[in-house]
């Protein structure tokens, strides 16, 4: 195990641990969204995914 | 009286977030042009994993510890080139290996990513929907995807890496929206926070498409 591996795990362990706090008080504040907000989302997602797909066939 | 302070107030309110949009994408734009030159001046001068993993981390130390101080004064502004340079700085070796092995790729990952961020931002700002609601997912999908890759340092499982660069791209493009939708509403106020947000978004949406395109190339 090179030392490349460990700075990277600890990087993103220290991340872990700065974004823990600030997830845990997003989720408690943020609204529940509606049947059609969820929709409004997972369409443009599709689209992502699609478009995804898209690149990859054409590398 | 009465009459006229009702009426001119949000119209204060909409040229005020009319006003960080604009900042925060012009910012945006210069930054992204600032770190493609860091980017570029890495690959030329080919710097080595450690090089790249410590500007990461100085980035990243500035990002939480600089930037939230300075935000609100005129020196955000250098703190947000100094971040952005050095990120644009670390991803060189990653860069560089992708250009040798098949240059399409990068331009793939490129255009693709200035096509999403386009898109969702496009989505989010003409339909004007409100996505605060995508605050818990997108963070319980940061908190997933770092413990994953964290154990993949270690595992070095293929279809653990393909499948969180694929949950990158999901996230980050959720943030997107989550992020642009705040701007629009007036939940963020400051262009240079906002930036960093979206600048973020758009350098881990790319390096993810990187790895994805890179691993369904035949090359």
């Amino acid at each position: 195990m090179d030392w490349i591996k460990i700075g990277s795990a600890v990087l993103m362990g220290a991340m872990l641990i700065y974004l823990f706090p600030r997830a845990k008080q997003t989720i408690e504040n943020s609204p529940k969204g509606t049947m059609k907000e969820w929709m409004g989302f997972i369409l443009p997602m599709a689209a992502v995914v699609l478009f995804i797909i898209l690149l990859i066939a054409l590398v | 009286m009465q009459m006229n302070t009702a009426v001119t107030r949000p119209q204060e309110a909409i040229l005020q977030t009319n006003k960080v949009i604009r900042n925060t994408y012009i910012l945006l734009s210069m930054t992204l042009i600032f770190s493609g030159f860091t980017a570029f001046l890495a690959v030329v001068s080919g710097i080595g994993q450690g090089t790249a993993l410590i500007a990461t981390i100085a980035a990243i130390v500035i990002l939480w510890f600089v930037l939230p101080k300075t935000a609100n004064t005129g020196a955000g502004i250098p703190v947000i080139f100094a971040f952005t340079g050095l990120l644009g700085f670390g991803l060189g070796p990653v860069l560089s290996y992708y250009l040798s092995v098949n240059p399409s790729i990068v331009m793939s990952a490129l255009g693709g990513t200035g096509v999403i961020f386009l898109g969702l931002s496009g989505y989010a700002l003409t339909t004007r929907k409100d996505f605060s609601f995508l605050g818990g997912f997108v963070m319980v999908g940061m908190l997933v995807v770092l413990g994953a890759a964290i154990l993949n340092i270690f595992l070095g499982i293929p279809a653990l890496f393909l499948a969180v660069n694929a949950a990158i791209v999901m996230i980050m493009s959720a943030f997107i929206l989550w992020e642009t939708s705040t701007l629009i509403h007036g939940g963020q106020t400051n262009y240079i926070m906002a930036t960093a947000g979206l600048f973020l978004s758009i350098l881990n949406m790319f390096q993810a498409l990187l790895h994805l395109l890179g691993a369904f190339s035949n090359d």
